[in-house]
């Protein structure tokens, strides 16, 4: 008796523990203040930038819709190519859901022009009002990276000139970020994308 | 205790072709490591490349076609528009100087052999007489 109820604590042990809880809300990335008692997160500043269209693309661009930055640059020989394979999967799923929207940052001010950008969007096949691929001010575009909790710098002596992470992030409809994940690794990307969904129904924050 | 000793043979057996069923055979070891390090941040773990990008290397005909030219083009690049599977593509391939003609050998061998390719097997004495060819 006493060992078929240590086998049945066992089990609902395991049953409480092994529930994901998936369900709950996503967490907001970065410090939080509390001001007058209420919590403060931290949001993405107003930006302006321009898409492989010419276009202006900024934050009202993303009005009420959540999306999904990586920075890159068009000549990258390292890890970029990968990255974009995971950002097409997401581009792939969402494509035809008005409420997603991808955003890439290229930090080769010095190369990736408009044209250069558009070559590139038109070799990835991908659609200029889902997926912007976005040039600016050179120092905007650190700044903007610092703000994604992303990595870019210039590095003469990385591969192509500069050094970055393959980090993806996800932003919600009030600029906060809510979902990180390793663009290189397929399976991360898949929980990305379960997170992109929670996200679609429920993008409240925990008080 | 004869029905203990075939009980035992059985299955020892079962565990041994489960064990040869269940080691991943490849022949191409280095080849494909120096693949995965090399080539597969454009070309892709899985051969299939980039939209119209990077071009793919599982089931290209360009692959297929150009088996002679392939180590000159690992070692110094490629930047001439290229047909592959019918679509075009001209982005610059930098070539890759730290290869070896051992190694050059190895990553053919495993591209010619991976993801359903069926290509032909190349030999260190090809690959170098390829390589005169191409000297800059």
């Amino acid at each position: 008796m006493v060992k078929n109820f240590s086998i049945i604590s066992l089990f609902a042990l395991c049953l409480f523990f092994g529930c994901s809880t998936e369900t709950g809300k996503l967490p907001v990335m970065g410090n939080k203040d509390v001001i007058d008692g209420k919590n403060v997160y931290h949001q993405i500043s107003d930006f302006k930038f321009i898409d492989q269209d010419s276009n202006i693309v900024t934050n009202e661009t993303f009005k009420d819709k959540i999306y999904v930055v990586d920075v890159f640059f068009t000549s990258c020989p390292t890890i970029c190519p990968k990255v974009k394979k995971q950002m097409l999967r997401v581009y792939d799923k969402y494509q035809n859901d008005d409420r997603v929207s991808l955003i890439s940052h290229s930090i080769d001010t010095r190369r990736d022009s408009v044209p250069r950008l558009k070559d590139y969007a038109n070799k990835l096949e991908i659609d200029s009002k889902k997926w912007h691929l976005v040039t600016g001010d050179k120092e905007k575009i650190y700044d903007m990276a610092d703000e994604y909790f992303l990595v870019a710098l210039e590095d003469p002596s990385a591969e192509g000139g500069y050094d970055h992470s393959g980090t993806i992030i996800l932003v919600d409809q009030n600029r906060l970020v809510r979902a990180h994940a390793n663009g290189l690794i397929p399976e991360e990307v898949d929980r990305f994308m379960k997170d992109m969904d929670r996200l679609l129904l429920d993008n409240s924050v925990e008080e | 205790m004869n029905f203990l000793y075939r009980f035992l043979f059985f299955s020892f057996l079962a565990i041994a072709i489960l064990l040869i069923t269940s080691c991943d055979y490849q022949p191409y070891k280095q080849g494909k490591n120096l693949y995965n390090f090399y080539c597969a941040t454009c070309h892709m773990d899985d051969g299939t490349g980039l939209k119209g990008l990077y071009p793919p290397l599982a089931g290209a005909d360009y692959l297929a076609n150009n088996q002679s030219n392939l180590a000159c083009i690992i070692r110094y690049g490629l930047s001439d528009t290229i047909s592959v599977n019918q679509k075009t593509y001209n982005q610059a391939m930098p070539g890759v100087k730290d290869l070896n003609e051992v190694q050059i050998t190895n990553v053919i061998n495993y591209i010619n052999h991976a993801w359903g390719n069926k290509l032909q097997h190349v030999k260190v004495d090809d690959i170098q007489k390829s390589l005169v060819d191409c000297q800059y």
